[in-house]
């Protein structure tokens, strides 16, 4: 049984609703992208709610861009953006959870970093990945090219090391007697 | 004491107490402010939080004013933050339970049930129609009880303090039966991966409707009260306002982008559960600001209380947990009496059940907006990336956006309007 397909009241048909539109919106993303997508994971052949796509670090801005604005995908809504610590080389995923508001279907876009590296921002695409971009930098140190405001958005600022991963140990403390101070440079 | 207009002396005997004198224009006593001039050295920075009581939780907001006006603020919180994303990494998919009910603990029914579809989702279990049901009626409680708070203590931000109360009467009624349903009122931790933790004792379909009958008619007083009132209108009409296209930007979900015209309800368009046969509107605003959310969540608590209307007739009796021996837990008659029941017991509240290896990004309707668990298993019994999509953080992140330009008082009406729950913020 094909747990993706046969759920019908935990939304288990998306894979015979949506299968044509993924396809062809996949199609047209590697006529366009060629190389940088560098894999597809499609919902029948690997244990995933949605279509996978792992796109280039270098190339994901347009590829969002794309997907956001062009009529056969439609994915204009970034349900979510986070990390994963998937302990291989490179070392992290950034993943972006799509969905097209219109019409239905949701994708998910993959991005694989390694340790140290750094990935470009999406700001220009999402204004709304500032504090996800943040998040994703708090939690795993994972740096973004042209991010205006790069600094820990949950831990505080003086934390050291990176909670989500997976080396992290789960006891400890830090402790910090005074607070953060307004910042007059952040209100400029 | 008198206008400048004035030209009798009130308090001389031969002054008639009886006359009315209307001046009209008068004196113009508002000030232009100019960047160049004296006022450059009144500009002032404030911090708003994160124990004001008016921030509805440990948020902070600091902010430039010049008089009375925002002109340059950012916002500070993780102030509440409790690792649920690592823990969900080091605790077993039983025992995350619990933390679910401390992200919105506003709507805690929601973050649970929700949860538990997530992980059935990656198991393949589809629980029995009766827990299905149940579960539905407890996100509508959740939702209504959700918005209940948003307006009631929105409404006491702008000073209307009565409808707060009225509110939060039938917000407790409410909570009495979920609490008939769990033990708990707030932190309810009432569904089980497979099933519930209980099923709903009997008769509690006929409190519910009884419950809705009345919440009915206390609504319709409170709308009375509030919905057209001339203060209110003036504190929240063309305040905060979102439009569409910011909305999309900062990925705002729920009654707050339903109110900037995203005609768009997870429960409508990708439905899951049984909400596809159920009847029920989606309200939508147009202008995105205080009011039209005001609004919006106004009419979907009406919704929700003919949901759970339909919901309470179509409840029969039957199983509550899924036929799966994985994730159903044994009852303790079996436990006290038989070694193997007594084995499985141990093993299943000691190591935890293997979910399969896969991924999966599940989400429903929350009070707020979209409530997403993006769940990766790696065949274990914890979890390898446990995220929690809460719409609080997308929608905080545009109060800035929403409240420069404006009076410092109408901020807090905006953040009472996009109805941030600290706990889903910093998870």
């Amino acid at each position: 049984m094909n747990i993706f397909t046969s759920l019908r009241t935990n939304r288990g048909d998306w894979a015979e609703k949506f299968g044509p539109f993924w396809t062809k919106s996949i199609e047209k993303l590697k006529a366009k992208f060629g190389t940088s997508i560098e894999e597809v994971r499609m919902p029948g052949a690997y244990p995933t709610d949605v279509p996978i796509v792992f796109v280039n670090k270098a190339q994901i801005v347009e590829v969002l861009s794309f997907l956001k604005t062009d009529t056969d995908c439609g994915y204009n809504f970034l349900a979510d953006y986070t990390a994963t610590d998937e302990e291989a080389q490179p070392r992290f995923e950034l993943v972006f959870n799509l969905y097209n508001r219109d019409q239905g279907p949701r994708i998910r876009v993959k991005v694989k970093v390694a340790e140290g590296e750094e990935s470009p921002t999406c700001i220009s695409v999402w204004p709304g990945c500032d504090w996800a971009e943040r998040e994703i930098y708090d939690m795993y140190g994972i740096k973004f090219t042209g991010h205006p405001n790069l600094r820990r958005i949950l831990m505080d600022y003086r934390w050291e090391g990176y909670p989500l991963r997976k080396d992290y140990p789960l006891d400890g403390y830090q402790v910090f007697p005074d607070s953060e101070a307004p910042d007059p440079e952040r209100l400029k | 004491m008198s206008d400048d207009l004035s030209n009798s002396y009130p308090l001389a005997r031969e002054s008639d107490s009886r006359a009315a004198v209307a001046f009209g224009g008068g004196t113009d006593y508002s000030v232009t402010r100019d960047s160049d001039d004296l006022w450059d050295d009144s500009r002032v920075i404030i911090n708003i939080g994160p124990t004001h009581p008016a921030m509805h939780g440990a948020l902070r907001m600091v902010a430039k004013l010049n008089g009375e006006t925002i002109e340059k603020s950012y916002c500070e919180f993780g102030f509440t933050h409790r690792a649920k994303e690592k823990l969900g990494e080091h605790r077993t998919y039983h025992q995350f339970v619990v933390f679910t009910d401390r992200m919105n603990y506003c709507s805690a029914l929601i973050n649970n049930v929700t949860y538990a579809m997530a992980v059935e989702r990656l198991m393949g279990i589809e629980p029995p129609e009766r827990a299905i049901l149940i579960r539905m009626a407890c996100c509508e409680l959740a939702r209504i009880t959700d918005h209940l708070i948003c307006i009631g203590i929105g409404s006491v931000d702008v000073g209307a303090f009565s409808y707060f109360l009225y509110g939060f009467h039938q917000r407790e009624e409410a909570y009495t039966l979920i609490e008939k349903l769990c033990g708990a009122r707030l932190t309810t931790s009432y569904t089980r991966i497979g099933g519930l933790m209980y099923d709903a004792p009997v008769g509690w379909e006929d409190d519910c409707k009884a419950w809705v009958k009345q919440t009915r008619s206390v609504f319709d007083e409170m709308d009375r009260l509030l919905t057209t009132n001339k203060i209110f209108l003036d504190r929240t009409k063309g305040i905060g306002v979102m439009t569409k296209e910011e909305c999309l930007d900062y990925s705002f979900s729920g009654p707050c982008a339903r109110a900037s015209g995203i005609d768009r309800d997870l429960r409508r368009d990708q439905p899951y559960m049984f909400y596809d046969q159920m009847k029920f509107e989606v309200p939508t605003g147009t202008n995105g600001d205080v009011y039209d959310r005001y609004l919006v969540r106004v009419e979907e608590i009406r919704q929700s209380l003919n949901l759970l209307e339909q919901i309470c007739d179509r409840m029969k009796p039957g199983p509550i947990w899924a036929d799966d021996k994985r994730v159903r837990i044994p009852s303790k008659i079996d436990v006290y009496n038989s070694m193997e029941a007594m084995i499985h017991h141990f093993k299943f509240f000691m190591r935890g059940f293997d979910v399969p290896a896969g991924e999966a990004y599940t989400m429903t309707e929350g009070a707020n907006g979209e409530l997403g668990f993006y769940i990766v298993s790696k065949g274990k019994p914890m979890s390898h990336r446990m995220r929690v999509r809460s719409p609080s953080f997308w929608h905080f992140q545009a109060l800035t956006l929403m409240s420069t330009g404006e009076k410092i008082a109408d901020m807090i009406a905006a953040l009472g309007s996009i109805n941030i729950i600290a706990g889903e913020l910093d998870r």
